[in-house]
């Protein structure tokens, strides 16, 4: 019985991750694929790679792309780990079940919902303040506020079950709270912040509902692009394009996630070394 | 940090708390009162709710016409109908393979099991958006999957699956499946292995132990996923719009539709706050779970 069920979540376990990577990887394929037919193998080609270069919308979106994502990414770092900062070490403050309720409620908020009430904020406030023009600014404040919600509950999970005793005993040898935090806390959720970058980096790259409600006429970002094209059918250069796009997230991701497993068995060695 | 009671903290609080207030929250307030308008050919395209008269006083040209549309209309209440039905299985799916997947990866030694969680997580990272694209090159009527039965003979003519309820429900599973397996993996992953062993210890077999001691344990996790899953699938634009056919109501194409394809704001406004009230109770569902995992 023991064995039998064991062999029931393994084959599962098999079955799904299957089916989440086997789409991916016929996309891959089919990008090598001289030919335009999509059922017909015309033999290996790279050509619709070097098609990509010669494409002036689709590298102008992949640059306004690119330019969101870094700033937005940024930006909810920021915003991200204050809230997490708030939300574990200050117990009570007039406001934290709000703040708690509007880092939460992004991460299930229906894209559609938000990007109409966003859109309809934005177009109000220029009546008042002939601010903000739509296009690159509201797409960037868009996005860093679903992409806050990200940062802080990951920031959030590392931060609560940090180590506060180190940071007392630097207070208790003479450093300020700010010090103590930024010298001692700071280095251990390090690794929480820059992985929630990523992540808010991958996410604002892929937006499209958000980002086609927000923009503006002549900002199209890539997502715009792919949908629109994508939306008339099945295209070659697209495969290229996707199958680039999906290895290079895929190897930031597992780069970043090595070189952080790294630092994080090299921190438990020293904290070993110094224990003992 | 500072003690509790400083005003230096509210330096830490403030930015995240205005932010959110001003770009979350309060936007909300205005698609409120745009629902009340009328269209308008100007720009922005709807009447002004509150006019300030030349006399200098207050307004209020509200209508309830938006949200009479809505009920007499029955396409939303049909597409709002269909919607909650797709999500609502596609949810029973995701949780039915999600779950032993987690429960296996639970189980899986501590090595294994941070590399299958990256595995996991990895198509998550990625686009969502290419995800369903890459999706269509398996389904559609000459993909691979139609060429693998045809050349295995279990097939004579190519399954009709792309642009039909099913494609859409295989893009909701494919695509937010990852969802539901992480929190599962969350709460599995805390179980403590001695009341299972006592468990056996007393007779009881591993599938009674299972019923008995791992699910009702689990529940928080079940409710987490299931619920990250099911809010945003009711809203899914992209996956009926790219998988679906061309009958396929979702709200979150009617809502898109309206807004991009009739230019009625103030329609739409009424349809997203309508649907914002009727997600209300999900979402609350939710919050309760999630911050009673986060403090435990």
């Amino acid at each position: 019985m023991e064995r039998r069920g064991s062999l029931f979540l393994f084959s599962v376990l098999c079955f799904g991750i299957a089916v989440l990577y086997i789409p991916i990887l016929v996309l891959i394929g089919y990008s090598f694929n001289a030919s335009p037919l999509v059922n017909v193998w015309g033999g290996f080609s790279t050509a619709w790679y070097g098609q990509l270069w010669h494409n002036r919308q689709l590298l102008e979106a992949a640059l306004l792309s690119l330019e969101v994502a870094v700033s937005a990414s940024s930006g909810a770092v920021i915003l991200g780990t204050l809230a997490a900062i708030a939300l574990v070490r200050f117990a009570r403050f007039p406001g934290r079940l709000l703040l708690t309720g509007m880092v939460n409620a992004p991460l299930v908020m229906p894209e559609i919902i938000t990007g109409i009430t966003q859109l309809l904020l934005f177009v109000s406030m220029v009546q008042l303040l002939s601010w903000p023009h739509r296009g690159f600014t509201t797409i960037v404040i868009s996005h860093v506020t679903f992409c806050t919600a990200y940062v802080t509950i990951t920031v959030q999970a590392r931060l609560a079950s940090a180590d506060r005793s180190l940071e007392e005993a630097a207070m208790d040898l003479g450093a300020g709270p700010a010090r103590a935090f930024l010298e001692i806390t700071l280095p251990i959720i390090a690794p929480a912040i820059v992985s929630s970058w990523l992540l808010c980096f991958t996410l604002s790259l892929d937006d499209l509902v958000i980002s086609s409600f927000v923009s503006g006429p002549g900002a199209s970002t890539l997502p715009m692009v792919i949908y629109s094209k994508v939306k008339l059918g099945v295209s070659p250069d697209i495969n290229a394009l996707a199958s680039l796009i999906v290895c290079g997230v895929g190897v930031i991701i597992l780069t970043a996630g090595w070189l952080m497993g790294r630092a994080e068995r090299r921190r438990a060695l020293e904290m070993q070394l110094a224990e003992q | 940090m500072k003690p509790t009671g400083s005003p230096g903290r509210w330096l830490i609080i403030l930015p995240p708390l205005v932010f959110l207030l001003l770009f979350f929250l309060i936007p909300f307030a205005f698609a409120f009162k745009i629902s009340f308008a009328e269209t308008a050919a100007h720009v922005p395209p709807y009447t002004d709710v509150l006019q300030l008269t030349p006399d200098h006083h207050w307004h209020l040209a509200a209508t309830l016409a938006n949200y009479r549309y809505l009920l007499t209309d029955e396409v939303y209440g049909v597409a709002y109908l269909f919607s909650l039905r797709t999500a609502f299985f596609s949810t029973l799916i995701c949780l039915a393979l999600g779950y032993p997947m987690a429960y296996a990866i639970a189980r899986a030694p501590r090595t294994t099991q941070s590399l299958l969680l990256l595995v996991i997580m990895l198509p998550f990272w990625t686009s969502f958006l290419l995800r369903v694209y890459a999706l269509e090159g398996i389904i559609r009527d000459n993909g691979l999957l139609n060429t693998v039965l045809l050349n295995l003979g279990l097939i004579d003519h190519p399954l009709r699956i792309m642009r039909t309820n099913l494609a859409v429900y295989l893009g909701i599973i494919y695509s937010y499946l990852p969802f539901m397996v992480l929190p599962l993996f969350a709460t599995l992953e805390k179980l403590d292995a001695t009341l299972l062993e006592a468990a056996a210890d007393l007779g009881s077999t591993p599938w009674r132990a299972f019923l008995d001691i791992t699910l009702p344990l689990s529940i928080p996790g079940v409710i987490a996923g299931s619920m990250l899953v099911f809010i945003p699938a009711v809203g899914e634009f992209v996956i009926p719009s790219l998988l679906g056919g061309p009958n396929n109501l979702m709200i979150g194409r009617v809502l898109w539709d309206e807004f991009f394809g009739n230019h009625d704001w103030p329609a739409a406004a009424a349809v997203a706050i309508a649907f914002l009230l009727l997600l209300v109770g999900p979402i609350a569902i939710y919050q309760y779970y999630n911050v009673r995992q986060l403090e435990a």
